[in-house]
C-alpha cells in the first residue's frame, strides 16, 4: 500500500537532491571541493547566509511573539466564536504570500496608503521610504508566517485542560501567576513547534526578501535562483543548497534535543512530559516564571477593579490586541479591492474612481487566462495524484502493525522538511535532463511531492478519529471488504477526504518555487505569471489578480468549513 | 454543629433564556458535609461554580465566614476544590503540585516542605512525592488532588463529582477515605454528585436540586423516608408509586383510597395534604411483605395482590416484579435480600402485597 508513495519520494525527492548534493562536490575530473571553497573563500556567502539566519530569527521571534494572544484567544472560546476568528487567520494563511507581499509593495510605496495617510494627517511632509530595507522585509515575512505559528500553537493550546487554570485560582494564585506558571509552561511545546515551523519556513524564503528587502536583504535561496538561472553554475547551487540543508537539519536536531519531534505530531505535552533539563535550569525557570508572575500581578493591581470579572481568559485587552493583530493580518488583502477597481493605473491611494478595466485586461490576455486554466488542470491533477498515493499511506500508518512506522512518517514528511528551493533546483536539474521541463505532467509530479505529507497527515487525523468498530460492525452483517469501504468507510471519511484534497489542490495552486524552474517558458502557471509580472512592473492588473485569488481562497475555505460541519453532523 | 460557614441568598444565574439557577438560599455549616445532588442540568455544578467564583451570578449574594465574596476572584476565597478529572498540573511532580497552594500563600520554605509531607501521609502516598501526575494511576492521582486541597486547610472544600471517573470498588474505598479525612480535619465539604447512593453514604445533609431549584434540603433519612415531592421519591432509591385520593387525616395519618378500590393508612408529612386531595402512595419495594395469596387481615397498613411477571436476582436482592389486578396501574417492584434455601416462585402465580402503615408515605401531586 505504501509502495506508491516510496516510489515517489525516491524518484522524485531523493534522487533530484541526491544528484544535487552530488553536484556539488562532483565536477568533470571527479571528486572536488572547488564549490565549498569559493563559499568559504570571501565574506559574502557567509554573510548572507548570516542575514538569512538574522532575518529568520527576527521573524520567528515576532510571529511568535504576536501569533500567542491570537491562538491563546481562539482556544479559550466556544466553537461558535472560534470558528469566526479562525476564519480569518485561515484565510490569510491560505491566501498566496505573492498576494499579501504584493499588497505590502503597494501598501509601503511612495504614494501607498501609509505614506498618503502620513501626508494627510500632516505628520510627515514628504513621502518616507518604507519599502526595500531591513523592515521592511520583516514586516512582510511576520505577516506572511504568524498564520502558520497561529495554527501550530493552537494544536497544543487547544488540548490544554481549561480547568488547570481554574484549580490554580481556586488554590490561591492571582491571574498573572495562573499565566505565567501553568498556562505558559504548558503552552511551551506549541510555542518551540510554531517557532520551529517558522524558522524553517523563513529560512527557505525568498519572495518576500525578492520584493520588499534591498541589496543588503539578499536571502540564501536567492543567491541559490540566481546560481541556476543567471550563472548556471550547478555545482555552486548545489554547495549553497548542502549549507542550507545543513543549517536546517542542525535546527531541527536542536529542537528534538530540547522539546522532542514527537511533539510535533499533535502529541500533547502532558502526555510526553517535559524533557527534563537540568535541575538548575528548572530552578531559574522557575524563578523567572515566579517573578513574570508576581510583576504581571502587580501591574494589573494598578488598575481599578471592577465589581463584575470577565469570564475566563477573556479580558478587554487582550480582545483588543487580538482584533487589532488581526486587522494587521488582513486588511493589506482587503486594501487590494479597492484599487483593483481604480480608473488609474498608478495604484495611489486613495483611488481615484471606479472601473473594471483591470479586470478586462485579465480576461483579454491569454498570457492569464493560460496560466489561470493550467494552475487549475495541474492544482486538479495534484489533487487527485495526491490522494491517490497519501490515503492508502495513511491507511497503513494509522491501522497497520508494521514495524518502522515512525520511520517510514519521518521520510514520507520529508518534502516539509527539506528546503522547497532544493526540492526544486533538484527536481528542475532531473527534468531537464529527461525532457520534463515545461510539461504539465511534470509540474503535476513536482506538486505531488510537496503536496503530499499534508494530505498523509489530514488523513492520519481523519483515519484516528473512525471508529473501526463501525467496519467490524458491517463485517458481522455479511459486508465484504470492498462494499464495506463503499458503503460504509468512504461515505463517513468523504469529508476528510475533500478536504485533504483541498489542501493538496491549494498547495499546488499556490506553489511558486517548483514552477519558477519547471513550468517553463511559454506556458506558467498562475504563481508564476504573477512573479513575472510583479518582478517587472508594478499594476493595478496584479491587484485584479490579487482581487481574484482572494475570493477564490476565500469561497474554498467556507466550502471547506461547510463540508466539515456537514461531516460533524451527519 | 456551629455558626454557618457559607450563606447563600438569593443567588441566581442565567445562560440567555436557560436558567441554570433560580434564586436559592443555603446554609451550610461549620463542619458539614453537605451534597448537591441531582440529575445532570440540575444546576448542581452551577452552584459549585459560583460559590467557588469560577462564575459570576446575576443576583444573590454568597457568604464565606460571614464575608461577602459574591463577585470576588477565587484566589480571594478561603475554599480549595477537587476538580472532576482531578486538574493536577501535568508539568509539575506531585510535590509541586501540593506544595502550589503554599507558595500562592508565601509560606516559608521549611514549612512548606513538613506540610507538604504531613499532607502526602494523610493520603499514604509520601513515596510518590518526586512523580508526575501521569506517572499515577486514577486513584492515586485522586488522592493528590485531595492533598493538594487539604495542605493549606481552607475552611471550605468543594467537590466536583471527584469519584466519577473511578471504578467502583475504588470508589467504595475513596468514599470511606474521604470521610476520614472529613473527620479528621473537620473542614466543610460541599460535595457534588450525582449519584444517589454516593450522596446517602456521606452527607450530613443532602440538597436534591431538580431544574436549577432545590427538591429538598435535609438529611439523608429525611430524604429518602419523607419525600416531599414525587421527584425526590423517584431519583432517591427505587419507589412504587400508585395513584390515590385522601379520605381522612388523623395527624400525621392519612386514611386514602387507592385507585382500584382498596382504602390504606399512610404517613403524610406535608400539610396540604386533606381529605379529597390526590396524592401519589410511596412504596419502597423492599418493605412489602409477600405472601402466597392474600394477606390475612392483621397489617395495619393495606394490602394488595398481583400477578408475579418476572424475577431477578441482583446479587444481594432479589426482585419481584408484579402486575397488580386493577388495570391501568405500573408495574409493581417487591424486593428482599437474596437467600439460596428461600422459598421459590414462579411466574405466572398470584402474591399478595402487604405493608406497614409506618412503610407507605403519601406524597402531594
Amino acid at each position: 500500500m505504501s509502495a506508491p508513495i516510496i516510489v515517489l519520494l525516491l524518484v522524485m525527492l531523493v534522487y533530484p537532491v541526491g544528484q544535487l548534493l552530488l553536484l556539488s562536490v562532483h565536477n568533470s575530473s571527479g571528486f572536488t571541493l572547488v564549490e565549498y571553497k569559493r563559499l568559504f573563500a570571501s565574506s559574502v556567502y557567509v554573510d548572507v547566509l548570516l542575514i538569512t539566519l538574522k532575518v529568520s530569527l527576527w521573524t520567528t521571534f515576532f510571529s511568535v511573539l504576536t501569533g500567542y494572544p491570537i491562538a491563546y484567544l481562539i482556544s479559550s472560546l466556544t466553537r461558535e466564536r472560534k470558528n469566526r476568528l479562525l476564519f480569518w487567520v485561515l484565510l490569510s494563511f491560505w491566501t498566496s504570500f505573492l498576494v499579501r507581499t504584493f499588497a505590502w509593495v503597494v501598501l509601503l510605496g511612495r504614494n501607498g496608503v501609509i505614506n498618503q495617510v502620513l501626508l494627510g494627517l500632516g505628520i510627515i511632509d514628504r513621502p518616507l521610504s518604507l519599502l526595500y530595507n531591513f523592515s521592511a522585509v520583516i514586516v512582510g515575512m511576520v505577516h506572511a508566517l504568524m498564520p502558520l505559528a497561529v495554527l501550530t500553537m493552537l494544536s497544543v493550546m487547544e488540548n490544554i485542560d481549561r480547568r488547570l487554570p481554574s484549580a490554580a485560582a481556586t488554590l490561591g494564585a492571582r491571574p498573572g501567576t495562573v499565566f505565567w506558571k501553568v498556562y505558559f509552561p504548558l503552552s511551551l511545546p506549541g510555542v518551540a513547534a510554531g517557532a520551529l515551523m517558522v524558522f524553517v519556513t523563513a529560512i527557505g524564503f525568498f519572495i518576500t526578501p525578492t520584493l520588499l528587502g534591498g541589496r543588503h536583504q539578499t536571502m540564501i535561496t536567492q543567491l541559490i535562483i540566481d546560481q541556476v538561472m543567471q550563472a548556471l553554475n550547478w555545482g555552486f547551487a548545489g554547495a549553497i543548497s548542502v549549507l542550507l540543508l545543513a543549517v536546517v537539519l542542525l535546527v531541527f536536531l536542536i529542537y528534538d534535543r530540547m522539546v522532542g519531534l514527537s511533539t510535533m505530531a499533535g502529541g500533547s505535552s502532558a502526555a510526553r512530559g517535559p524533557k527534563q533539563g537540568g535541575r538548575w535550569s528548572r530552578k531559574l525557570g522557575d524563578v523567572i516564571l515566579t517573578t513574570l508572575g508576581n510583576a504581571t500581578d502587580a501591574v494589573i493591581a494598578l488598575f481599578p477593579k471592577r465589581r463584575k470579572r470577565a469570564a475566563n481568559g477573556e479580558s478587554l485587552t487582550l480582545r483588543v490586541v487580538v482584533i487589532l493583530l488581526l486587522v494587521f493580518l488582513s486588511a493589506p488583502a482587503f486594501l487590494m479591492i479597492p484599487l483593483s477597481f481604480d480608473s488609474a493605473s498608478g495604484l495611489a491611494w486613495p483611488p481615484h474612481g471606479f472601473s473594471l478595466q483591470w479586470y478586462r485586461q485579465i480576461v483579454d490576455s491569454p498570457l492569464w487566462m493560460q496560466a489561470i486554466t493550467r494552475s487549475m488542470l495541474v492544482g486538479i491533477g495534484t489533487g487527485i495524484l495526491s490522494m491517490l498515493i497519501g490515503t492508502p499511506a495513511a491507511f497503513l500508518l494509522v491501522r497497520g502493525g508494521m514495524k518502522g512506522k515512525a520511520a517510514m512518517l519521518a521520510f514520507i514528511l520529508a518534502p516539509i522538511v527539506v528546503p522547497r528551493m532544493i526540492i526544486a533546483v533538484g527536481v528542475f536539474y532531473f527534468f531537464a535532463k529527461i525532457g520534463l521541463i515545461g510539461s504539465s505532467f511534470g509540474l503535476v509530479l513536482g506538486h505531488t511531492v510537496v503536496a503530499v505529507p499534508y494530505v498523509v497527515i489530514t488523513m492520519m487525523a481523519v483515519l484516528r478519529n473512525y471508529d473501526t468498530r463501525l467496519d467490524l460492525a458491517a463485517h458481522s452483517m455479511g459486508a465484504r471488504p470492498w462494499a464495506t469501504l463503499r458503503r460504509v468507510t468512504f461515505p463517513i471519511l468523504s469529508a476528510g477526504l475533500m478536504s485533504s484534497f483541498l489542501f493538496a489542490f491549494a498547495t499546488s495552486f499556490d506553489e511558486l518555487t517548483i514552477a519558477l524552474f519547471s513550468s517553463g517558458g511559454l506556458s506558467t502557471t498562475l504563481p508564476k505569471q504573477f512573479w513575472d509580472e510583479i518582478t517587472m512592473q508594478i499594476s493595478p492588473v496584479i491587484a485584479a489578480v490579487s482581487t481574484c485569488l482572494f475570493a477564490f481562497i476565500a469561497v474554498l475555505i467556507w466550502v471547506a468549513d461547510r463540508l466539515r460541519r456537514r461531516s460533524l453532523t451527519s | 454543629m456551629s455558626a454557618s460557614n457559607l450563606q447563600i441568598t438569593g443567588l441566581c444565574k442565567r445562560y440567555g433564556d436557560f436558567v441554570a439557577l433560580a434564586p436559592i438560599d443555603l446554609d451550610v455549616a461549620q463542619g458539614e458535609f453537605l451534597t448537591l445532588l441531582g440529575p445532570s442540568g440540575s444546576g448542581k455544578t452551577t452552584l459549585l461554580s459560583l460559590i467557588a467564583g469560577l462564575a459570576q451570578p446575576d443576583d444573590g449574594q454568597v457568604r464565606i465566614n460571614g464575608v461577602d465574596v459574591t463577585y470576588g476572584a477565587p484566589y480571594e476565597r478561603d475554599i480549595g476544590m477537587v476538580f472532576q478529572n482531578y486538574a493536577l498540573f501535568p508539568h509539575m511532580t506531585v510535590a509541586e503540585n501540593v506544595s502550589f497552594p503554599l507558595q500562592m500563600r508565601k509560606t516559608d520554605a521549611k514549612a512548606t516542605r513538613d506540610k507538604v509531607m504531613q499532607a502526602l501521609e494523610m493520603v499514604h502516598l509520601p513515596h510518590l512525592a518526586g512523580r508526575y501526575p501521569r506517572e499515577l494511576s486514577g486513584g492515586q492521582q485522586q488522592r493528590i488532588a485531595l492533598a493538594r486541597c487539604m495542605v493549606y486547610r481552607p475552611s471550605i472544600i468543594l467537590m466536583d463529582e471527584p469519584l466519577g471517573a473511578l471504578d467502583k470498588k475504588l470508589r467504595d474505598q475513596m468514599q470511606l477515605e474521604i470521610k476520614r479525612i472529613h473527620r479528621d480535619l473537620g473542614t466543610t465539604i460541599v460535595y457534588v454528585t450525582h449519584d444517589q447512593e454516593e450522596a446517602m453514604t456521606m452527607s450530613d445533609r443532602i440538597c436534591l436540586m431538580n431544574a436549577g431549584s432545590i427538591a429538598q434540603l435535609g438529611t439523608p433519612a429525611d430524604l429518602y423516608f419523607r419525600p416531599k415531592s414525587v421527584f425526590v421519591a423517584d431519583f432517591l432509591g427505587e419507589s412504587n408509586l400508585l395513584d390515590a385520593v385522601v379520605t381522612g387525616r388523623t395527624g400525621d395519618q392519612v386514611q386514602i383510597s387507592v385507585q382500584g378500590g382498596a382504602n390504606v393508612h399512610a404517613m403524610a408529612y406535608d400539610a396540604v395534604i386533606r381529605d379529597g386531595k390526590t396524592v401519589k402512595l410511596m412504596l419502597r419495594p423492599q418493605n412489602l411483605q409477600i405472601h402466597d395469596g392474600p394477606p390475612d387481615g392483621s397489617i395495619n397498613g393495606g394490602t394488595l395482590s398481583a400477578k408475579l411477571t418476572d424475577i431477578m436476582v441482583t446479587g444481594s436482592m432479589t426482585k419481584l416484579y408484579l402486575q397488580s389486578h386493577i388495570s391501568d396501574t405500573p408495574p409493581l417492584v417487591a424486593a428482599f435480600p437474596t437467600n439460596r434455601l428461600g422459598r421459590q416462585y414462579e411466574i405466572g402465580q398470584t402474591l399478595g402485597l402487604s405493608w406497614l402503615t409506618a412503610d407507605a408515605v403519601a406524597i402531594a401531586g
